[in-house]
């Protein structure tokens, strides 16, 4: 799960990491009275999930209050367009504003798993401002790691480690200890999946500070910490897939036209790919998981057929401890009740399959059945195309 | 004949009398698995489904032997399941469950690394040596005796990748799905050692998916140390980057962890990779022609 950048920043500064003094503002109005506040001039940042929000005009300084409200009036309800949304780009409800701060030096900071260790990773590098990725792409030797030992935690001697890599001394260098062991705590006790400092700033004072902040969290996680939870924005995800996620379904909106209802994730995306090598699109990614209901199917196809540019179904399902029956009397009420017009698709294979053909068989819907996933991915194909 | 299990695996079942450990010891015990124990704390002394119950996995394996623990317990006790088969010293533990938090994971790896436990999973469909133990939730008649290793990160696209072997009249030795978890037990080249050193696996199908590196380090593994055909297919070639599939592990993130990628890599080691998930079938049989 996702969250705002103001959201990260109070999460990371209750554990002790320093940001700079900021609100949040919804209205013009507010923006003015958050300016005032702060005092002075400050910077103007769109709250949305995606990075990049400079190179798109996301990211703003006001001189004075007067001009916060000017630029809250322009950038709240726009659609900003960074390198990270896509071109449909994401509406601007929220703005952060924050202090100016003199800057001396940006470095990048970041928690994450690795992998190959199995651990907690911290990363430094003192490159801060751009994608870590270019980075790692271009100057590796400029990224420097430490492994977190999941008993002991961040030890101090990696923490300095880190921080003299980074070319700190003084009091930046004492500050970057203390923020790294507070980023770390901060990370093992949310269950986050990635904190990312980028830039992490040293101030003309020496003051070490978290210009950005980005949290994920992990999803499996999120029963012990209803607090996180709370701080999902539904705005910022497609209808459909917040609709999908109340039923418990593993929904992901694409942008082509054959809809797609599989049992379990690494299926559902082979079913995407033989789509497109029939030559088609997917309209979307939809794993009903292994213990789906008859209902929860009936939801799931529901949802499915909601989307306007599904021009055909293709229900592709590997019955192992979800039954095929079951499966398709979950299909039949829903499209009993749901008046479906466009060609529905299926492919069964296993527990109880006859049954569950007997079942589509007698309802009143002329459903298209398909031997094997090529057959059934060519006739989806075929359909959409006969369709639009 | 088969790696990890075989005749000689004597089952425990952690969470036994759940809804899950329910349907699935009986389906486990219907497919000729030896089940021996199950344990559910609270419920020892009494027996389910014909399996006696015992309070702790360490009092099942001193009464009955057990040498291979499955969990069905749900994700907030499962990692705690975990180190309790790893502390009864049970050879292997195969991890169902789905949805541990991925931080429990990370305090859970070192204690089954440095133990004489092997780990499956978690988030898998289990392991199956077709015809004498079935360790898991996969459909056990899809499977047949046979020559050909099964290694996936999936469920469903496993059984699939199955069918269509046993369609063919192409057996299997041993089927395992890894998991689709970022941090899991047993990795590609773990299983791939032990077909290597399996007389009677001839071939091996490998089944990916995007997210992680796992399935390049499994092709430079290959191509240095496994002689017999691979056949792999990789799943999520039309993922959008930066979005989770299904399986917490499946995201690309940063450029990396793309099909793309994973089948260069593979190509690039000698394997036959396959475009499409309906091609798998074939492309095993052609090259156990091959070898004839």
């Amino acid at each position: 799960m996702k969250i705002h950048e103001y959201q990260a920043k109070e999460i990371i500064r209750s554990y002790g990491v320093p940001t700079p003094r900021g609100e949040v503002a919804r209205t013009p109005d507010e923006a003015r009275e958050v300016a005032s506040r702060l005092g002075g001039p400050c910077m103007v940042k769109a709250q949305i999930h995606a990075g990049g929000r400079g190179k798109g005009g996301g990211v703003k300084k006001a001189d004075d209050p007067v001009m916060a409200a000017e630029l809250a009036a322009r950038m709240l309800g726009m659609t900003l367009v960074t390198p990270q949304t896509g071109p449909g780009g994401r509406v601007v409800r929220r703005l952060l504003l924050e202090q100016t701060l003199d800057i001396d030096r940006e470095l990048y900071l970041a928690v994450t798993l690795d992998r190959s260790s199995e651990r907690l990773t911290m990363i430094a590098s003192a490159e801060g401002g751009v994608e870590i990725e270019k980075v790692a792409a271009e100057m590796p030797e400029k990224i420097l790691k430490e492994a977190i030992d999941p008993a002991v935690g961040l030890s101090p001697f990696q923490a300095r480690r880190l921080a003299f890599g980074l070319g700190l001394s003084g009091p930046a260098l004492k500050g970057a200890v203390k923020l790294m062991a507070a980023l770390v705590r901060c990370v093992q006790e949310s269950d986050a999946s990635l904190a990312e400092i980028n830039p992490l700033v040293v101030t003309a004072a020496g003051e070490v500070m978290a210009l950005d902040a980005k949290m994920n969290f992990d999803d499996n996680a999120l029963y012990r910490h209803p607090e996180i939870r709370e701080l999902r924005d539904t705005d910022e995800e497609d209808p459909l897939e917040v609709e999908a996620s109340r039923h418990g379904l593993n929904y992901i909106k694409l942008d082509g036209n054959v809809g797609c209802m599989v049992n379990g994730a690494g299926l559902a995306m082979a079913t995407m790919d033989i789509i497109k090598l029939a030559g088609g699109q997917p309209a979307n990614f939809l794993d009903v998981g292994g213990g789906a209901s008859a209902e929860q199917v009936s939801n799931a196809f529901k949802i499915l057929i909601s989307d306007e540019s599904v021009k055909a179904v293709l229900i592709n399902i590997f019955g192992g401890i979800l039954r095929c029956d079951l499966l398709a009397q979950g299909v039949a009420d829903a499209v009993g009740t749901a008046g479906v017009t466009v060609p529905v698709i299926v492919r069964m294979e296993g527990t109880n399959v006859a049954e569950g053909r007997r079942i589509l068989t007698d309802s009143n819907f002329d459903f298209i059945v398909a031997e094997g996933m090529q057959d059934a991915a060519t006739k989806a194909v075929a359909a959409a195309r006969e369709q639009s | 004949m088969s790696i990890f299990v075989g005749p000689e695996t004597r089952l425990v079942v952690q969470g036994v009398t759940g809804r899950e450990g329910t349907f699935h010891t009986r389906q486990m015990v219907e497919y000729g698995t030896q089940v021996v124990a199950g344990v559910t704390p609270g419920k020892g002394g009494t027996t389910h489904e014909g399996v006696p119950v015992f309070d702790t996995v360490a009092g099942a394996v001193a009464a009955t032997g057990a040498n291979v623990s499955v969990i069905f317990v749900p994700p907030p006790f499962a990692a705690d399941a975990i180190l309790e088969a790893v502390d009864a010293r049970v050879g292997l533990a195969v991890c169902i469950t789905e949805g541990i938090p991925t931080m429990e994971m990370i305090r859970v790896m070192p204690v089954v690394r440095r133990s004489e436990t092997r780990l499956i999973g978690p988030n898998c469909p289990g392991i199956i040596s077709p015809g004498s133990a079935k360790i898991g939730i996969m459909p056990g008649r899809i499977h047949k005796p046979g020559r050909v290793g099964v290694i996936s990160r999936s469920g469903t696209l496993t059984y699939e990748a199955v069918d269509q072997l046993t369609r063919r009249g192409i057996g299997q030795s041993t089927c395992i799905g890894i998991g689709g978890d970022p941090l899991i037990g047993t990795e590609f080249i773990d299983a791939l050692q032990a077909f290597r050193d399996d007389a009677d696996t001839e071939a091996v199908v490998l089944i990916g998916e995007i997210g992680g590196s796992a399935e390049e380090e499994a092709a430079v593994w290959i191509k240095a140390h496994f002689k017999k055909p691979v056949v792999s297919f990789i799943a999520g070639q039309t993922a959008p980057p930066g979005r989770r599939m299904g399986h917490a592990g499946a995201v690309i993130s940063g450029g990396k962890g793309a099909a793309v990628d994973k089948m260069a890599a593979l190509s690039a080691a000698g394997i036959n990779v396959v475009n499409s998930p309906a091609g798998i079938g074939e492309a095993v049989q052609t090259v156990l022609n091959s070898g004839n």
